[in-house]
């Protein structure tokens, strides 16, 4: 039996024990995730990080909660009311609608039922999960439009436009993984990367996925549509208190909801590392959920990693990146895998599949290094003549010899 | 700490030429040298954290750190301000307050003749520069290194002379009382009064 004939025998019970499995489970992951990061990012800037309630400070981000929870709630006058309110409630629940698809287990007894940890398997599950986080942006966006201020309303721009293009760019690595597993559900995917993950063999495909996953979330470098520096917190700033919390909510389930999709369609799911193979079947196959949840905080730790090291990008470097690199290179790389996937189906011989290959990584090679000449010889010509003063003051420096200006 | 001292060649000639000289290579390796910058967060993870547990652990301050400031005592317990206001005139954030009063032979709170009758410094307005204890004339006005100044009202905030005044050590006495015998303010300001007589103490 597969997953989806198993999951189409649970009783409407068991459906609602798994929601609500699901839900605390993204809820827990939510409140150690920020205080995850931290803690981690505290450790990279040689701090401690917060450590004050409870052991080690793991209550620290239910405190903050509370503390949230008894802010004063302020809607300002130029808002539109009912929009404002709305906004982080359209947040705070699309993000948590992507783990409908994800699935955390193999096959397991739950409540003497044999089931698998899933709420449900759509043939299109990915394809889903794509669309709930479009509907998250509108969180964003009208957050940022109702706020009746000018800060959250660039926010807001920034985000709508950022988390279009990188969706086109994650989009279309995705194509990839469904042209080699021949399926856009969940369970299918992970279920054909048995023997090799998908990160290996799709390699392009999962770094313009993890790239864009970054964007899609507006977590640095890319958290343009926030910035505190220069938009004073983005398409939040008019928000206090409970709603302020669901954003932030929000923004952490989203993190955990993009990893959760890299692992299953690049990292093999709930699968073991290879070689590791038989602690699969351990606790009755519930085992599997420590594998999916080490690779989804595997991700974390990178975003928390990419926090702490890379200053954020410029807009329109940011844009420019998105347009002209990652969803070229993406489409790019769909060609080559359709032909190929196209090739072994029609029986092609190895030899042909080989110089197929061969001639793509050459042509790739060949483009690059005549792209970097190119580039190379700009610079030299467009360098400035240092034998000419220049025509603003320049502060003397000794032991450089400049021309004497002859009006001085 | 060695890491953070600079090496000559940071700041001289070499580094300005190497600054001013015309950037030549700017694609090739970069992609790698950035990459570099993973390692010094990873690598940070694990090293010696610089954070002190403040309310549990505290660290003296450095020697001269402008804390809460001090009223100073003559040797013998009379009090070394003059009333003459100085501080406050110097004072840049107007945040000290002082009233002189007259000295006489029933209450003789300092050397001399006047004394600060009234002495005030508000903590919501001082900057802690410094500047009243260099204008003070009687190094009456001193800096101390406490630093936990912080309170929950704006009236807690501002230091009376009470306050401010410097506890009674060894030999000195609580004034006000009559000056050392056979001396005038000038021998005070001298340092010769060395503690308190007994024909000072109060007639019980």
């Amino acid at each position: 039996m597969n997953a989806a004939t198993l999951i189409g025998n649970d009783p409407g019970w068991l459906i609602a024990v798994k929601g609500l499995i699901v839900f605390v489970l993204c809820v827990l992951l939510t409140l150690m995730s920020v205080w995850g990061e931290r803690r981690i990012v505290a450790r990279m800037q040689m701090r401690l990080g917060p450590n004050r309630v409870g052991p080690f400070g793991l209550l620290q981000s239910l405190a903050d909660g509370v503390k949230l929870a008894l802010k004063e709630d302020l809607i300002p006058k130029a808002a539109d009311r009912i929009v404002f309110v709305i906004a982080p409630v359209i947040s705070a629940t699309t993000c948590f609608m992507a783990f409908a698809v994800m699935p955390l287990t193999g096959k397991v007894s739950l409540f003497g039922h044999q089931t698998v940890m899933q709420l449900t398997d759509l043939p299109v599950g990915v394809l889903y999960v794509l669309a709930i986080a479009s509907v998250g942006v509108y969180g964003i966006v009208l957050a940022g439009w109702s706020s009746g201020s000018t800060y959250p309303l660039l926010g807001g721009l920034r985000s709508s436009a950022q988390v279009i293009s990188y969706e086109v760019a994650m989009g279309l690595s995705l194509v990839a993984v469904f042209i080699y597993s021949g399926s856009m559900s969940t369970a299918d995917i992970v279920a054909a990367q048995h023997k090799w993950w998908y990160a290996v063999v799709l390699f392009p495909s999962f770094v313009i996925y993890a790239i864009s996953m970054v964007g899609e979330t507006n977590r640095a470098p890319f958290d343009l549509a926030e910035a505190e520096g220069e938009l004073v917190g983005g398409f939040h700033t008019e928000y206090s208190s409970l709603k302020f919390a669901l954003f932030f909510l929000a923004e952490y389930v989203n993190i955990v909801a993009v990893s959760s999709l890299a692992t299953t369609l690049f990292l093999g799911g709930y699968h073991a590392l290879p070689g590791l193979g038989f602690t699969e079947n351990w606790l009755g196959g519930w085992f599997c959920m420590v594998w999916f949840f080490a690779k989804v905080i595997a991700f974390f730790y990178l975003f928390v990693w990419l926090r702490g090291t890379l200053p954020r990008m410029r807009y329109d470097q940011f844009m420019k990146f998105g347009w002209k690199v990652l969803i070229p290179s993406s489409l790019l790389w769909i060609l080559v895998v359709a032909t190929l996937r196209v090739m072994s189906a029609r029986g092609a011989p190895r030899a042909l599949i080989a110089a197929f290959t061969f001639g793509v990584v050459l042509l790739i090679m060949a483009a690059t290094s005549l792209y970097e000449k190119a580039n190379r010889t700009i610079n030299v010509e467009s360098l400035p003549d240092s034998s000419v003063e220049p025509s603003f003051p320049v502060p003397h420096v000794s032991g450089i010899n400049r021309v004497e200006s002859n009006n001085g | 700490m060695d890491e953070l001292t600079p090496r000559d060649s940071e700041f001289g000639l070499e580094k300005a030429a190497a600054e001013s000289a015309p950037i030549l290579d700017q694609s090739a390796g970069s992609f790698f040298k950035q990459l570099l910058g993973f390692w010094v967060t990873f690598a940070a993870q694990f090293r010696k954290v610089n954070t002190v547990q403040y309310p549990e652990e505290k660290e003296p301050t450095a020697e001269r750190f402008h804390g809460r400031h001090q009223l100073n005592r003559h040797p013998d317990g009379l009090e070394k301000c003059i009333g003459c206001e100085l501080c406050a005139w110097a004072c840049p954030a107007d945040a000290i307050y002082v009233e002189g009063g007259d000295n006489t032979p029933d209450a003789q709170y300092s050397p001399g003749e006047r004394y600060g009758k009234v002495y005030q410094i508000n903590y919501l307005r001082c900057v802690f520069c410094g500047l009243c204890i260099e204008a003070c004339p009687t190094r009456a006005l001193t800096m101390t290194n406490e630093y936990e100044l912080a309170d929950d009202s704006r009236r807690k905030l501002i230091f009376e002379k009470e306050d401010l005044l410097a506890p009674l050590r060894q030999g000195m006495l609580m004034p006000p009382h009559p000056m050392y015998p056979d001396s005038t303010d000038t021998t005070y300001y001298k340092g010769e009064v060395p503690h308190s007589h007994p024909s000072q103490e109060p007639n019980v």
